[in-house]
């Protein structure tokens, strides 16, 4: 093996109130295509900007070539042959195939752009990519996957050593994906060292020689593909001690066997959306609490979505209590008592400058249209009950909903669904980014909805919760619907695991 | 070599490369058909009106309207608005005949009025890009500017009389039988300058990746800032040579003069096929536009007994025909 | 320190300072009068000069609040000024009530349906707000003048002049029409859910579709409305002078009923509205031109003020410029 080509040793960086890295070492080989793995919040996003000078590290030192480098910024690091392409295609639809590749830096003599050098330096390297296309067509007109090989080709122009390839294969198809790793593997024999990060674990095993993985912002190891296994690969990343951090109260687990399962309340035969999740079935029960495993970018958010009506699902059907229904849109969905609480709690959640009171009557007051308000005498009754009983700090339902802390924040998310008294509640990474003790207050009100009746969809990254939860846990993976495992006893977190590392055949 | 997964949308288009015309340019062939079609209503209805002097006639009464829509269209690439081009264009005839009637040289004018109006595009470019001042409000100030400016200046019409000026606006370039006068040349050279500016600069191609995507354009390094104030700029310019050449045309300085000219502007860049989102379009469907807006007229003159405000009408049905035909554009665009 | 906080603290602030300056230049500014039991006083005129203003930025606010513009209502307001006075100038008798009352509706009425188009146009088709009401200001003021045949129609119905110079209790009538509507539209917004959902869809898009509101309908509700207000302020702009013309009615009011909700706290980018702001908004407006008038400035000049205006509140509010000038200041509280 020759000498790593980029070295970054002990690197540290902290936000304020967060150490976002903690003494990271990251080795990249030329000719290897080296795989960062990590759940959200790993910090691999925090090292590739340090890696592009996009940040300023802290702690540790970069090499380059055996050299010490700082970036000032990313077009220095670019300058040094460090070149990165994100996974938002950062180019130009409405402009050419060859003025993407070379804009900024275009040849010219006397102030005059010379077209006919900018085509051949473009058609150039993307015959470096073995793409054949028009390179004065527009971008826009190509697919996705054409776009980031543009974006590759821009990025190779400066002659890049390294590429950093920033999850760029999470809009493509499988053949479109195939396409790329022709590229990444051309790459790699002409000794470019890329450094390439993704959710999908089969891409990993696929085209990466070696990967490094991230926890909590600390290095948990650097693997050759070839000798780590997929359990490990996920234990790696999702960390066994995690069980022991977040086990607030040691809930008993959920009894199966009380639970009559009669008609589905909602069941999905088929469901899919083509480039978003592939068909999958899921009946969900009265009292039920199903629990949705699998890794970032599996495709969890996508199944919620759908049985929300969100997005049109494109093949399959849904049922509420056994009758088909269509569902057109968020509306319909909450026709049939079906509510859905977003990943996203400030984009896709709250309207952050409407006060509490009016974010948690939303749903309900929508749902009745604008004629008929909601009393106020009622709303204030539901609103204060809803405020105690979720423990919503600051109790003042009149000022804005973005002045609360995030887990208040989703107290009110909560509340909002829970007043229109849903059959379904939709619960999408409840518990992401809040303290601990609303934490606990939110599975503990899981618990309490579900004895209630209410068939509840929970949808966590951490396993030891969507397990103390649920009665039935289905496992995703690479935007599939691989088990349904039923949460019984011997269910834990390393048959989940498994069961998303193999692909269900465990 | 890998063979390319077409996508559906794009085996439609390549099907539709049978007519020769690609997907970019259909809003500009569009205008240049309706173009066609409106000349040849003209001709066919009308005696007189396949004279070439017709159409150097439309050239000669909307020589300053082309100039003014060089500018707009610049800023509307961009993906912004300037409100204040017609504000701009009076200030600048009120200025100029101010200033003559003072006694200053003609040499001295010129410049001093095209800075000024550099200048006044300078501040709202500056406003628009340092404070994220919404275009839409930046120019409407800039226009309240000029326009109150116009008043400070005189409330009413002031004529010009120096003899320079007076020879500029009454000189007839002749070639056979027809004649322009030296306002088109300039605006024609404007149009030809700005065309090499945007197809072969790298400020031009600036413009448009601006108008394409910001973010990426300053991700991949374009200098973003300078372009988004450089086009105020030029629209500020393009106003005060505008009205440079409105006072050559009417040989006063008005503050009413060019009112709502900024919806001419604005109107004839988007029938020329401009996105209003920016990013896509062409100077010379601006021109088309220009010519668009004045054939109206020439027609409804002709026309006889058809009332001149039947022009506005025209120009808004044009104007919805064309931000539909674009919506559909961008839509398979997706 | 918490009233000079309040959003509405500095545009009020700035209206109290203009109107006391004009007593440095007019003795009796404030001095109301009753003349044969009507008011009559500077105050009061520029309530009545302000009540189209106040009625098209009123509109124009509930449009803003979703995050969209109307540029038409200028063309809204000489368009439903134009087929009030043909009609009027239709009847054999003039002075009829019952034939002045079906031409204000039949205006109002036609108001109704440009606005209709100019909410098809956004929340149908999806165009942007600007460029589709930009259709409606540069055809309005065409169709305005085909209405009435390109002529400036002159009517001579005293029950339509007293839209703009009636009495009615001592009180002008333009200022009760006003009055009356402002607080229509205040207590339908806020006493149904139409303004929450309205500040929903404008505040977060994504979320309020999410949370199941059907935002087309509000939003070409909020499209009539504005042309609605718009087509009211045509009435008494074209009663003010007993004639339509389609050229000069209602000019400039589109950018002078934006500058209204602007100065009024209203975020052109959407969400939160404030009628009360709003009216306060075009009060100001309405001082800082007479004001300017009884200075002895011509009245155009005002257009200088307004530009000063329009740059310091602008500033402002612009967060890159607070950032830049901002010390240590606690974070805002209220919006």
């Amino acid at each position: 093996m020759s000498e790593p080509l980029l070295v970054m040793r002990g690197i540290g960086k902290r936000f304020p109130g967060v150490v976002a890295l903690d003494g990271v070492d990251l080795r990249l080989y030329p000719g290897e295509v080296h795989a960062l793995m990590g759940e959200n919040g790993a910090g691999k996003s925090t090292l590739i900007k340090v890696l592009t000078g996009a940040y300023h590290h802290d702690q540790g030192e970069i090499t380059l070539g055996g050299h010490p480098v700082a970036f000032a910024g990313p077009h220095q690091a670019q300058q040094a042959g460090i070149s990165t392409v994100y996974q938002e295609i950062n180019l130009c639809p409405n402009l050419s195939v060859a003025e993407n590749v070379l804009i900024g830096r275009a040849p010219t003599r006397f102030g005059r752009i010379r077209w006919s050098a900018v085509r051949r330096r473009a058609e150039e390297l993307l015959d470096r990519l073995h793409l054949k296309i028009d390179v004065g067509s527009d971008l826009g007109t190509h697919s996705i996957a054409v776009q980031q090989m543009v974006a590759i080709a821009r990025a190779l122009d400066v002659d890049a050593k390294v590429l950093v390839l920033d999850e760029p294969t999470s809009s493509l198809d499988a053949s479109e994906v195939d396409q790329l790793f022709r590229v990444m593997r051309a790459l790699k024999e002409e000794g470019i060292a890329v450094l390439f990060v993704t959710h999908f674990l089969d891409q990993v095993y696929e085209i990466a020689d070696r990967m490094t993985v991230l926890r909590n912002g600390r290095r948990v190891g650097e693997y050759r593909t070839a000798e780590l296994s997929q359990l490990d690969l996920v234990a790696a990343m999702i960390g066994k001690e995690l069980a022991a951090l977040e086990d607030i109260e040691e809930a008993p687990r959920r009894e199966v066997a009380v639970l009559e399962r009669g008609t589905p309340v909602v069941s999905a035969d088929g469901l899919g959306r083509a480039g978003a999740i592939a068909p999958f079935s899921l009946a969900i029960h009265k009292g039920e609490v199903v629990g949705l495993a699998g890794l970032l970018g599996s495709g969890r958010t996508e199944v919620a979505r759908l049985l929300f009506g969100a997005d049109r699902a494109d093949q399959g059907q849904i049922a509420v209590d056994g009758e088909p229904v269509a569902l057109r849109g968020p509306q319909s969905a909450m026709r049939q008592k079906i509510a859905y609480c977003p990943e996203n709690r400030r984009t896709d959640g709250l309207v952050e400058e409407l006060t509490v009171r009016e974010n948690i009557i939303l749903a309900l007051q929508a749902d009745r249209g604008w004629a008929r308000p909601v009393p106020r005498s009622k709303q204030d009754e539901l609103v204060a009950r809803y405020v105690k009983a979720l423990d919503i700090r600051p109790a003042d339902p009149e000022i804005p909903v973005r002045n609360l802390s995030g887990g208040n924040q989703q107290k009110v998310l909560l509340a909002r669904w829970l007043i229109t008294e849903p059959k379904l509640m939709i619960l999408d990474e409840p518990t992401r980014g809040i303290d601990v003790g609303a934490k606990a207050e939110i599975q503990k009100l899981v618990v309490e909805l579900s004895d209630g009746g209410m068939a509840v969809l929970f949808i966590s990254a951490e396993l030891e919760e969507v397990l103390r939860l649920s009665h039935k846990v289905a496992v995703l993976r690479d935007r599939r619907l691989v088990a349904e495992l039923d949460n019984s006893d011997g269910l834990d977190t390393d048959r989940v695991m498994a069961a998303i590392a193999s692909g269900g055949v465990a | 070599m890998i063979d390319l997964k077409t996508r559906p949308s794009q085996k439609v288009a390549e099907r539709m490369r049978v007519i020769p015309v690609r997907q970019k340019y259909l809003p500009v062939t569009a205008t240049a058909v309706l173009l066609a079609f409106m000349y040849g209503l003209g001709v066919i209805n009308y005696t007189g009106f396949s004279d070439t002097q017709i159409v150097l006639n439309v050239f000669i009464d909307n020589a300053f309207l082309l100039v003014v829509a060089v500018g707009m269209t610049f800023v509307i690439l961009t993906g912004g608005i300037d409100l204040s081009v017609g504000a701009v264009v009076a200030l600048t005839t009120m200025v100029v005949a101010l200033l003559l009637e003072n006694g200053w040289p003609p040499a001295v004018v010129l410049p001093v009025a095209l800075l000024m109006g550099a200048t006044i595009g300078f501040l709202m470019g500056l406003m628009i890009h340092y404070f994220d001042v919404q275009p839409f409000i930046a120019t409407l100030a800039g226009m309240f500017l000029a326009r109150g400016l116009c008043y400070v200046i005189s409330t009413d019409s002031i004529s010009i009389d120096d003899p320079f000026w007076v020879s500029v606006a009454n000189a007839q370039l002749w070639f056979g039988g027809f004649f322009i006068s030296i306002s088109v040349l300039i605006a024609l050279a404007v149009v030809l300058i700005a065309a090499y500016v945007l197809a072969y600069t790298t400020f031009g191609r600036d413009v448009y990746a601006v108008g394409g995507n910001p973010q990426s354009a300053m991700l991949m390094g374009l200098r973003v800032g300078r372009t988004r104030i450089a086009v105020y700029t030029i629209s500020g310019l393009c106003s005060g040579l505008g009205g440079v050449l409105l006072s050559f045309y009417m040989l006063s300085g008005y503050g009413l003069h060019a009112s709502g000219m900024e919806l001419d502007a604005i109107a004839a860049v988007v029938i020329g096929g401009t996105l209003l989102t920016g990013g896509s379009g062409y100077l010379f469907g601006t021109v088309l536009g220009v010519l668009v807006l004045g054939l109206i007229q020439t027609i409804i003159t002709f026309q006889g007994d058809l009332s001149s405000w039947w022009t506005k009408i025209f120009i808004g049905l044009f104007l919805f025909v064309f931000i539909v035909l674009q919506r559909a554009v961008t839509r398979r665009r997706r | 320190m918490n009233v000079v906080r309040h959003r509405l603290f500095w545009p009020v602030a700035m209206l109290v300072a203009l109107l006391l300056s004009n007593l440095f230049f007019t003795s009796g500014f404030f001095s109301i009068e009753v003349r044969d039991g009507h008011l009559f006083g500077s105050l009061i005129d520029i309530l009545r000069q302000g009540a189209p203003l106040m009625l098209v930025a009123l509109g124009m606010t509930l449009v803003i609040a979703t995050g969209g513009i109307d540029l038409s209502v200028g063309a809204v307001v000489a368009i439903s000024g134009a087929m009030a006075c043909s009609q009027i100038a239709g009847l054999d008798d003039q002075g009829a009530v019952g034939g002045v009352l079906v031409a204000v509706a039949m205006a109002l009425a036609l108001s109704a349906g440009l606005g209709a188009w100019n909410g098809f146009l956004v929340a149908v088709v999806g165009i942007q707000p600007i460029i589709a009401t930009l259709i409606l200001m540069v055809a309005g003021r065409g169709v305005a003048q085909v209405i009435t045949d390109g002529q400036i129609v002159n009517v001579n119905s005293p029950p339509y002049k007293t839209i703009a110079t009636g009495f009615l209790f001592g009180i002008p009538v333009p200022v009760i029409i006003a009055a009356g509507v402002v607080a229509l539209v205040a207590v339908v917004t806020r006493r149904s859910a139409f303004g929450m959902l309205l500040e929903s869809v404008g505040g977060n898009a994504g979320a309020s579709r999410l949370a199941g509101i059907r935002s087309r309908r509000l939003i070409i509700i909020a499209y009539v409305v504005c042309a609605v207000c718009a087509g009211v302020a045509g009435l008494m702009v074209s009663s003010t002078v007993s004639s339509a013309d389609g050229n000069n009615n209602g000019l400039l009011i589109e950018l002078d009923a934006i500058l209204a909700v602007v100065i009024g706290g209203t975020s052109l980018l959407g969400g939160r509205f404030s009628i009360a702001g709003t009216v306060i908004g075009a009060l100001l407006i309405k001082t800082l031109d007479t004001t300017v008038y009884t200075i002895g400035i011509p009245p155009e000049v005002a257009l200088l003020f307004k530009a000063v205006v329009v740059v310091i509140l602008c500033l402002v509010q612009s967060p890159a410029f607070r950032a830049k000038f901002a010390r240590r200041q606690p974070a805002e509280v209220a919006a």
